[in-house]
């Protein structure tokens, strides 16, 4: 029934297809690439969409889509560990937070406070900046300007469910408060967990190849889209166009992809929310 | 509750977040591997001399002292010295703030004049074809990165048409800037009557603040209608249709005014989207200010522009939503009471 509502939505299915595609050349990219990704043709230098380099080639006669394909592993590894290391760790959080209440909350409240008075491209990129350009310490930057977000909505939801009759019923049963954490009250809280991290995919993408860009995440000669679209600005003023317009096609597609999944998740598993948008 | 009260608890929560702020760039700051002795004493020196440098910088003394000196520093103005200018931070950001702060409100000018009217005909016209318009902006732009928008910018418009002027800065190469009021290149050739300046500003303020003002732009749009539909359905605009008032007068004086309250919410958001766009935009187009400062000292291994250019957004931050929430106070007085 409920994949049906997702499925029935033709937007939501084409977003549905386009993340699947992405993942699936991600998977795939050593056997769909047609070209190495590293591969130089020196026939073909900055040459511009044609049958044999689809997509066109840059400086060293690289081919451009064989990289774009490479790049959309680094991309979603990036975006989609970084998502699940701070789902995890910001539902732990909440959950203990709007659980325990007293002064564990507090402290943590705080923290995430601090942490959110900062925007979070910015935060990322001090984090970054200070741990050093690598492919893990993206990752932890992106995870920690995005924990917050969870730890919120969790300790919301805790909040609410902890005086449910049901969490008094499990209470008073004689359940240790861990189970009734665990078995009985993050559940509930399973849906809107959902509908942020798929939004929150987007966004960690768009972070990553923002990054990269700067020339603070992804370094050559390692494909990611951000950091193809830097190596190309150069010659946007000459005109060769696809070096630039290929790769932020990519990141687009992909972010867009998801941000309407996440609306239409939020529609379909969260009744509260639909029509706020 | 009156006024005086909410502006007072909400001045007093400033504090500790402030504090939380400090703490977090502190440990950005010193804590991490980039050691900032190792930094100063460059790629050659013996382990002897970066330990008589941490020294010097106090860096081998306990965290609670090195934080207590960081932040009575940056109570000072001390923001610590770029290796690659060889000044202080803070004289270089006073430099570069006007860049960011033109390109800033030129940004938040297209923003507003295209996304508050698109986002009230949407409304207002729901279903038309203007509203799947402006809808589909409102999900493709927050998709967009802006340093792309930019990039497809500049080919049009400076390769494809020959209207932009080249990415290398805020005046051309041969226009002397006008003389310094506000810093702002704008505002001071209008305020001089320096004609060739001030053509020459505005031509190159062009594109940088519609990438930006275009990357803003989707948020604003979504929240201006959807208020705007709320508004729209709400009790006393059907009582004044009912009443058989102008259908003009319904719309764009009760309805809007109402509808815009809201909006006062969404700015700081709004800021923070502008701050980490001017970051990636001003290194599309060279615009020399506070992002293009900060992380073109890191290319050259110097982190402490970076780092105090964090800290510097993040205070503004703080700031912005203070005066938003501040705002919302004293125009729907309900929220005081929360």
């Amino acid at each position: 029934m409920r994949w049906r509502r997702l499925t029935g939505n033709r937007l939501s299915l084409a977003a549905l297809c386009g993340i699947l595609l992405v993942v699936a050349a991600a998977l795939l990219a050593p056997w769909v690439a047609p070209h190495d990704p590293d591969e130089t043709d020196a026939e073909a230098t900055l040459s511009s969409v044609s049958l044999r380099h689809p997509l066109g080639t840059d400086i060293y006669g690289r081919d451009q889509l064989s990289r774009l394909i490479h790049a959309a592993r680094v991309d979603l590894l990036v975006a989609l560990s970084a998502t699940a290391i701070a789902l995890t760790l910001g539902a732990t959080l909440g959950a203990l937070a709007g659980y325990r209440g007293g002064w564990v909350d507090q402290l943590l409240m705080r923290a995430v406070d601090a942490i959110m008075a900062f925007p979070a491209f910015i935060l990322a990129m001090g984090i970054t900046a200070a741990l050093g350009n690598s492919t893990a310490n993206l990752v932890a930057a992106i995870a920690i300007t995005h924990v917050p977000i969870y730890t919120r909505l969790i300790r919301g939801e805790m909040l609410k469910a902890r005086e449910t009759e049901y969490a008094e019923a499990a209470r008073t049963v004689g359940n240790r408060p861990r189970q009734i954490v665990l078995i009985h009250l993050l559940p509930n809280c399973v849906p809107p967990l959902i509908v942020q991290a798929t939004l929150a995919m987007g966004f960690a993408v768009l972070t990553v190849a923002a990054l990269s860009f700067i020339g603070l995440g992804i370094q050559p000669p390692q494909s990611e889209w951000g950091q193809m679209t830097a190596e190309g600005a150069g010659y946007v003023v000459s005109g060769e166009w696809w070096l630039v317009l290929f790769p932020g096609l990519a990141i687009m597609a992909t972010v867009l992809a998801f941000n309407l999944l996440g609306d239409t998740l939020r529609d379909v598993l969260d009744p509260r929310m639909r029509g706020v948008r | 509750m009156g006024f005086g009260g909410y502006l007072l608890r909400r001045l007093l929560l400033v504090v500790p977040t402030l504090a939380g702020v400090t703490v977090i760039s502190f440990a950005l700051t010193y804590l991490l591997p980039g050691n900032p002795a190792l930094v100063k004493a460059g790629a050659l020196a013996t382990p002897d001399v970066v330990r008589e440098i941490e020294r010097q910088m106090g860096l081998d003394r306990p965290v609670p002292v090195q934080y207590w000196r960081y932040v009575s520093g940056l109570l000072r103005g001390d923001l610590g010295e770029s290796s690659s200018t060889g000044r202080p931070v803070l004289e270089d950001f006073r430099q570069r703030v006007p860049a960011t702060l033109e390109l800033t409100l030129a940004s938040l000018l297209v923003a507003v004049a295209l996304g508050v009217p698109l986002g009230v005909l949407s409304a207002v016209r729901r279903d038309s074809l203007l509203d799947h318009v402006s809808r589909l902006l409102g999900v493709g732009g927050v998709a967009m990165p802006s340093f792309w928008t930019g990039l497809l910018l500049l080919y049009v418009f400076f390769y494809l048409l020959g209207v932009a002027p080249p990415p290398l800065g805020r005046l051309a190469a041969d226009v002397t800037p006008p003389a310094r009021l506000t810093g702002l290149y704008v505002i001071d050739a209008a305020l001089t009557a320096d004609g060739v300046a001030l053509v020459s500003a505005l031509h190159h303020l062009m594109l940088p603040a519609l990438t930006l003002g275009f990357a803003v732009m989707a948020p604003l749009t979504r929240m201006v209608r959807a208020t705007m539909l709320e508004i729209l359905e709400s009790d006393y605009v059907k009582a004044a249709w009912a009443a058989g008032l102008p259908r003009r007068r319904v719309v764009y004086g009760d309805a809007l005014r109402n509808a815009l309250i809201p909006v006062i919410t969404v700015l700081g958001v709004i800021f923070g989207f502008l701050m980490a766009g001017n970051v990636v935009v001003e290194m599309v187009y060279a615009w020399p200010g506070l992002g293009h400062y900060a992380v073109t000292a890191l290319v050259t291994k110097d982190p402490g522009p970076i780092q105090s250019f964090v800290l510097f957004v993040a205070v503004m931050y703080v700031f912005v939503n203070l005066a938003v929430d501040l705002l919302y106070g004293l125009a729907d007085p309900r929220i005081r009471l929360r």
